[in-house]
Formats: C-alpha cells, structure tokens, sequence
C-alpha cells in the first residue's frame, strides 16, 4: 500500500508544479477525465514491473532537470531537402512566425487550443481517447498526465492524399524548459499523410500523439530525437487501425540522458498492416528506452517491429515490446526483433520482448540478440584492405540496415543513414 | 484413442505393440487413491504444526530453529501474483501440512519391514521398490543380465520416505542416497553447510513455506572424483486428501562427480485441488556434472478444470566450481497450476546450464514455467530450448531470465521456445527477460509461436492416421529436441504422456 500511495503522491507533487489548463467544453471533460484517471493511478516508480530498466524519477520529479543547450553548426537542418510544411514549437510553444501557414491542400491543420475551443470538433472523439484505451492492460500515467496538462499541440485531419509531409520542428532554447505537447492526427478513409518530427523539444519533453487510422487509410511517421546530450524526453504514440490501413513508423534517437518511446498499437480492422522500427545510437550518458504494445483484435492483419540499438561508454539500452494476439484474431502475422551491438564492455542491453496469444492459427515470432561486432566479418573486411575504424562502422551501418529499410521514402531513409553515418564519423574525430 | 479396442491388428504390427499403446490409452491413469490408515498432523499452519513436523522426524534443535526462523518470515511474506496463472485464493490454514501411513510410525528397518499396501501402490506405479533393474514399461526386465542399468529409488508418500533402494551398493561407492529427514539425523554437517545455501529460506513465499513445513525429500551427496553408478530416483507420490505435499531435495556433487536424477511424480483424481511446494537445491562443484530429470505428471484436474495439483516450485542449481555442469530436463504434462523455473546460477568458470522443457497444458490446465540462467563467471555457457503446446481452454506460457554479469566476459546463451496451439481456445505466451552488461557475451532469443502444420497433418492422414494420433506424431516430433535430452527410461514414458496429455484435444 505504501508503494501506491508514494506513486499518488508522487501525481500531486508533479500538478503542484504545472498549471493546470483552463478549458471549456468537450476539453474540459477529457482533462478533467484524465486528471482523475492519473489522481488515481499516480506516476510510476522504479518498483514498477513496466519501469524495472528505466528509472523514471527524472521523468515524473516536479520540476525537470535542467540540460545544456547544444548546437553544432556543422549540422544540415533536419529534413532540410524535403519539400514539407513546417510547424515550429520552441520549448513547447507555438511559434508562429518560424512556421508556415497551416494551410495544405488534402489536410486540415490547427493548433490543439483552437480544436478545443470548438463546441464541436472530431477531435472530440480521438483527444485522450486512445490514450484511455491503451492504458490497459498496462498503465501509462505519464501519457494521461499529458492528456490532463498539455499546453500545446495540433491536430490534423487527412481527407486525401497530402501533397507534402507535415514537420513539426521542436527546439530547445531554455535549460529549464519542461513541455508537454499532445498531436491528435486523424486519416479519413482512402487519405495519406506523412508526419516528419525532429529536435530536441526542450529540457524535458512529454510528448503524446493520437493517430487514428481509418480504413484504407495511410499514415507515415518518421522522426529524430535530437542530438542534445542532457535532454529527457518521454513520447506516447497511441493508434488505432481501420481495416485495410497502412501505419508506418521510424524513430531515430542519437543522444539524450532519458529517452523512452512508447508506441501503443490497436489493429481494430482486417488487414491491417503495422511497422514500427528504430534505430538508437548511443554514447556514454545514454539511456534509451524502446517499449511497444501491439493489439491484435482484426483478421490477417500484420505487424512487424524492428529496433536496433548501438551502446558504447557506458550507455545503456532497454526493449520492451509486446504482440497481444486476441481471441479470434486469426491469420495474423507478428515479428519482432530487438537487436543490439555493443561497441564496449561498459554499454548494456535490456530485452524484453513478449508475446501474448489467444488464437491458433497465427504465425508469430520474436528473436532478440546482443553481442559485440562480429569478429569474423571484421576479420574480413580487413583481410580485404579496410582499415579498422571503417571496417567497423560499415559492419555498424549494416547491423541498422534492417530497421532503416523499413523507411518507405527513399530520400528521408538516405537522410536518415547519412546521420548515422555522421554520428559514426564523428566518434573518429 | 476409443477405437483402439476394435482396431483391426494390420499386417506386420505386433500385438504386443498394440497393447502397449492400448494400455497407455485412456484418461490420467494414476487417478486411483490407497486406502491406507493416515496419521495426520492438525490442520493448519502455526509455530507448533512447525514444531510438530521436526519433531516427527526427529530433527536435532537447529533444524527446528531453522524451520521457525523460515515460519516467521513466511507469515510476513505475500502470495506472488505475477504469474499468468489464475486459480482461488489458497487457504494455507485449511490444508494438513503432514500426513503419513500409520505402518511408518516405526521406521522400518530394511523394506522388507515397509506395509505391503505401499510396496504395491508403488508397483501399481510401475516403480518396484524391490531391488531389482527397472526399465520404466518393460516387463521381463528382472531377469536382464546383471550389468543392465539400476536405478535406485526413493519413494516419497505423502509427507514420508518409504524406502530407498540400493543403499548399500551406493555405500560401497560413497554415495549418499537417502531421505532428507534421514540426512539431518545422519549427516547433519553436510546438511547444515549445504541446505538452503542455494535458495534461502527467504527466497519466495513458496520456497518460505516450503523451509517451515518440508516433511520429506531425498538427499544426495556424491564424493569428489565419484561417478555415481546407477541413476538415481525418487518417487512422489500424494495420495491423502486436502493434504499439501512440501518435499525438499538436496543433491551435491562434490569435485569431478558426476549424477543423474530422476523425479517422478503422481497424485489421486479429486475434485479439490491440492497444494504442492517443494525446492530442490543442487551444487555443483568444480568438473562435476548433474542431470536432473523430470516428469511431472501431478493430477492436472478434469476436463471442467475441477480439481488438481496447485504445483509451485522453486529448483535452482549453483555451479559453484570452474566447469561445472548442470542440464535440467523437464516433461510437465500434470498439474491445474504450474509455476516452476528450474534456475542455473552459472558462477564457476567455463561452467555450463542447459535447460530442456516440454510443458502440454491441455483442458483447463496453467502453466507458467521457464528457466533463469544467471551468468556470473567467465566463459560460462548456457542454452535453453523450451516447447510449449496449449490445447483446450489451457494457458501456457514460458518466462524466463538470461542475465550476463559484467565479470561473465565471452559467455553464451542461446534460447529457443517454441509455442504450439491446438485450437483456438487457448493460449500460448512468452515472457522473456534479457539483461546483458558486458560485451563480449553473446546472447541470442528465438521464439516462435504456430498452430499444428496443416501439411503434415495432411501428410499423416494420408497415411491412414486418425486425427489424434497424427497430432500426436507430430507433436512428438515438435518436442523431439527435449525429448533426446532425457535418459531413456524416462523418454518413453515422457513420449506416451505427450500423447496421453492432448487426448480429446482435436476434432
């Protein structure tokens, strides 16, 4: 008892700190929903089964740690080369001037303040909603925390094909900064869109995303974390799939003290197909932390997660992913894998990689594997002339192929490896 | 199976062949009860029921201190939940916690002198007491040649050892066989430096209970250099009603010994389910090695889920030696509940874990069982390969630990589980846990999870197979690897239960 009552106290202690939202309408009663949800459920702590490789202390403490500002010039903007429709939030809020106008054919774009001011808004019916139906069977207070108190966001509706993606830009200005962003992203039938999201966002960042995917519909996520070394962040990407959908997601993380993704899965509608994948680097105060949940409650649907993590000096990496096949949800076809390269004795790798499944005729399978680079490939290549330190990162980029295959746009995937490339590179230097 | 009785014998099966399958046929075949007069202690759990259980057997005061000490932990200790097994809420004051045949008030000296009604439900079992070669299913086997395989049993019933076979011949080599309670009163030191040294009193609720109240068990102690000369058995056996069954087995292998061990287990058909918590400790010391082999066939309750064996276990080996070695063997067809995790603490330099598992849950049957291998020392290796089948309304699931110390530079794991569904009523899970902190180790985890190949059914049906018993054939060949890995006597009556256990499963 005395543990529930330190994650209650815990809650309070952290909406002490913020200030509430003040909201009107249909708003008002998914806050004040999701603030009871949290009131009751507390933030979780290290004894919790869901946390026991990350230590959340330094996600849920009142007030958020600070982190150094960080910029290297050197640095080609993310996504510079894509022509897209850039949304910029620096510490958390909307900057209207670095941003274009939310205007694109085939979409509809507004800030999440001015959906909840509508007395009538489809946004009603995903805003907190999703977030409610993936905090069971395991909880997620931080996401309803997000739901309850967050300050910002937008919300898109796709009715077609988007001509361009949406980037929503995140900047880190102040050491201090503490935001907490909610997207609500709705695909209509036969719609596509692509959401691109990049930077650091602030001090700390709690970050939810809505997707709703209706039947036929498309939806392509591609993000980088930022390369700030002191930044903290936890993200909830929560989506429910129409039947025939296509969800598409790809995360790169290079840096960061505190990172923990989460990505909460619904397959709702047959044949329906899910990739979630990343690709993690990290060094020295790393940790990053890779946990998805993916519900299979649809026929002949697929889904496929892919997460490799590369850890030196000391950085540590955690998966926990999870395929729930219901009863009923026959045909499906689940993979998983959770693969890390461990560059020093020093670096460590958590898996845990489940599978859950209440129907018979499913073929699924998970595989997780941890080693140092293999010997014999280096033995190899060197054999053939290449000198070590390319030797080895050639063997790193082959070992994150697997995952950044799963881009579907081939000028972001050659962006993204040109980054790791990068990342790679500069560890020489 | 029911059609076996008007099969028609086809050219060139042999009768005997037919009988054999015939005789293996039918519902859980160990479901018969011994009307034998039982002593019991009180219901229920206190210090004195504590007290009593040393008492009766004669315990010296500091294994009656050590039983208190584990008592007052428990009390303070809650039931684990985690498990994917649901079951009611156990009553630990409603249950007798010692219960034995009236006739072994006196020990007996020799078995000659052991009540005739236990010597036959022990050869109703198929496990002759008599000191004889056994091979579990043949008949015939008394007369084999002198040099044939022995296997020296010790038979638990209820909360007592019987009897344990070939003693003397096991004296002659220097191996200890005996029951617990006899190793406390004759052997106190190895059993004060070595009992609960590798899973303390304090451990988990089960393993708490089960230091306060364990009744009985075997021990084993295998000088250094000694090949024990025979496999050695025990036999458990609960046949009195609302009586939980609380065994402790000790097994150490002393430097460059080596043992195989293997446990068999059975219980009445009732409609209350019965509470089983036993431990088993085993250390391993520098080059030796011990098998330890089960098949634990524990009623699993009926078709309604009435009934059966609530069976926690805790089993854990310490390969405290450099090159150690330890193989965990286990065939699960029985019990409503299971939550076992037979665990290698791999310490010793270049020491080895393996980690054999067959689990078949069938109607309304659980399992939650897995192995833990904890890499400690360098170069330590360990491989796990687990297949479980699910049928009826049964949920089985496989969890699992494989962590790799810092210290354990260039060690190995590799981890297979292998889930087959039969039916879409049930469930099959994979909980595995991988912690790695150093990186010259390498681990890998594969998993996989089906429902029985339609092809190969096909295939077997075309040969004339009847449904049943192509599942069965090809379940036997999805468990093939487990089932190469246990010692022979028991690898046949392992393949006959695999069949047995998801009778009723199909069509």
């Amino acid at each position: 008892m005395a543990l529930a009552q330190a994650k209650i106290d815990a809650a309070e202690a952290r909406l002490a700190a913020l200030s509430l939202p003040e909201s009107t309408g249909w708003a008002q009663t998914a806050r004040a929903d999701a603030l009871a949800r949290l009131r009751a459920m507390g933030l979780p702590g290290r004894r919790d089964e869901y946390w026991k490789y990350t230590d959340p202390s330094s996600l849920t403490a009142p007030e958020a740690p600070r982190a150094a500002l960080f910029s290297d010039p050197s640095d080609a903007p993310v996504f510079g080369e894509i022509d897209r429709l850039k949304i910029v939030f620096v510490d958390g809020i909307f900057d209207a001037e670095a941003s274009d106008p939310l205007e694109m054919a085939g979409i509809e774009i507004e800030r999440l303040d001015a959906a909840m001011q509508a007395d009538i808004h489809w946004a009603k019916d995903v805003y907190g909603v999703l977030e409610a139906r993936g905090q069971s069977p395991v909880e997620r207070p931080l996401a309803t925390l997000n739901t309850a108190c967050a300050t910002d966001g937008v919300v898109i509706r796709a009715t077609a094909r988007a001509e361009k993606p949406v980037n929503l830009i995140y900047l880190h200005k102040s050491e201090s900064s503490d935001a907490i962003l909610h997207h609500v992203v709705k695909i209509e039938s036969g719609a596509e869109l692509t959401v691109l999201e990049n930077g650091p966002a602030a001090a700390r960042f709690n970050k939810v995303m809505e997707v709703e995917v209706a039947d036929g519909g498309a939806f392509h996520h591609i993000r980088t974390q930022g390369r700030d070394h002191e930044r903290r962040a936890v993200t909830h990407l929560f989506a429910r799939l129409g039947a025939e959908s296509l969800f598409k997601s790809f995360t790169m993380t290079a840096n960061g003290v505190m990172t923990r993704n989460e990505a909460v899965i619904e397959m709702a509608g047959d044949d329906a197909s899910a990739h979630i994948a990343g690709a993690a680097l990290g060094d020295g105060e790393f940790h990053h932390d890779d946990t998805v949940f993916i519900t299979h409650d649809a026929l002949n649907c697929e889904s496929r997660q892919v997460f490799k993590k590369v850890l030196r000096n000391g950085a540590t990496g955690v998966f926990q992913g999870k395929i729930l096949v219901k009863a009923g949800a026959q045909k499906t076809d689940g993979y998983q894998i959770s693969q890390s390269l461990l560059l020093d004795d020093d670096s460590q790798f958590y898996a845990k990689p489940e599978l859950e499944i209440y129907a018979d005729d499913v073929a699924c399978s998970h595989g997780s594997t941890t080693g140092a680079i293999d010997e014999d490939a280096l033995f190899y290549l060197r054999s053939r002339g290449v000198p070590l330190a390319r030797a080895q990162d050639m063997l790193v980029l082959a070992f994150l192929a697997e995952a950044i295959e799963e881009i579907a746009d081939e000028t972001i995937a050659d962006e993204i490896l040109a980054r790791l490339r990068g990342w790679l590179d500069r560890r020489h230097g | 199976m029911a059609t076996l009785q008007e099969t028609e014998i086809r050219e060139g099966v042999d009768r005997e062949t037919v009988e054999t399958v015939q005789s293996m046929a039918g519902k859980y075949k160990h479901g018969w009860e011994t009307e034998i007069e039982m002593e019991y202690a009180p219901k229920g759990l206190s210090e004195d029921i504590v007290r009593l259980i040393s008492e009766k057997n004669e315990e010296p005061e500091w294994m009656t201190e050590w039983r208190l000490a584990a008592y007052r932990r428990w009390v303070q200790l809650e039931e684990p939940a985690w498990a994917m097994v649901n079951y009611p809420e156990i009553d630990f004051q409603d249950q007798y916690y010692y219960a034995r045949p009236k006739s072994m008030q006196k020990k007996p000296k020799s078995l000659d002198e052991v009540d005739p009604k236990l010597l036959a439900t022990y050869e109703k079992l198929g496990i002759p007491l008599k000191e004889q070669m056994i091979l579990a299913g043949i008949e015939g086997a008394e007369e084999a040649p002198a040099e044939g395989r022995k296997v020296a049993v010790d038979a638990v019933f209820d909360s007592v050892s019987v009897g344990t076979t070939f003693q003397a011949e096991l004296k002659k080599a220097g191996v200890i066989f005996c029951s617990i309670s006899e190793a406390i009163r004759e052997h106190p030191e190895l059993v004060k430096k070595y009992l609960g040294s590798v899973v303390p009193v304090s451990d988990n609720f089960y393993a708490t209970l089960n230091s306060a109240v364990f009744s009985d068990g075997s021990f084993v102690y295998v000088p250094p250099g000694v090949r024990c000369p025979m496999e050695l058995s025990t036999y458990f056996r609960i046949n009195a009603e609302q009586t939980g069954q609380f065994e402790r087995t000790l097994i150490i292998a002393d430097k460059g010994a080596y043992v195989s061990y293997l446990e068999g287990c059975t219980a009445p058909q009732r409609d209350v389910a019965q509470l089983h918590a036993a431990v088993v400790e085993i250390i391993v010391e520098e080059d030796a090695e011990v098998k330890y082999s089960t098949v634990q066939n524990w009623f699993p309750g009926d078709e309604n889920g009435k009934g059966g064996i609530y069976n926690f276990v805790t089993k854990r080996a310490d390969c405290r030696g450099d090159r150690a070695k330890v193989m965990w063997t286990q065939v699960e067809t029985g019990s409503a509940v299971t939550w076992k995790y037979p665990s290698c603490i791999l310490r010793g330099e270049d020491s080895q874990g393996e980690f054999y598992s067959i689990a078949i849950t069938n109607n309304y049957q659980q399992a939650d069982t897995g192995t833990k291998m904890v890499h400690l020392g360098k170069n330590t290796k360990s491989r796990i390969v687990s297949k479980g089948i699910s049928a009826g309304h049964a949920q089985n699931t496989y969890r699992g630990l494989v962590s790799m110390h810092p210290k354990a530079k260039n060690s190995r794991n590799y981890t297979q589980c292998d889930s087959l569904l039969i039916g879409s009523t049930c469930g099959a899970h994979t909980v595995p846990y991988i912690e790695v902190k150093n990186n010259s180790s390498r681990v890998e985890h594969e998993a996989t999870t089906s429902k029985v190949d339609d092809d190969q059914l096909f295939y077997c049906r075309s040969r004339g197979m009847d449904e049943e018993a192509a599942v069965a054939l090809v379940v036997n060949g999805f468990c093939k690897e487990v089932l190469q890995a246990l010692p022979m006597e028991f690898a046949m009556e392992a393949q006959q239960l695999v069949a047995i256990s998801l009778e009723g499963s199909v069509g």
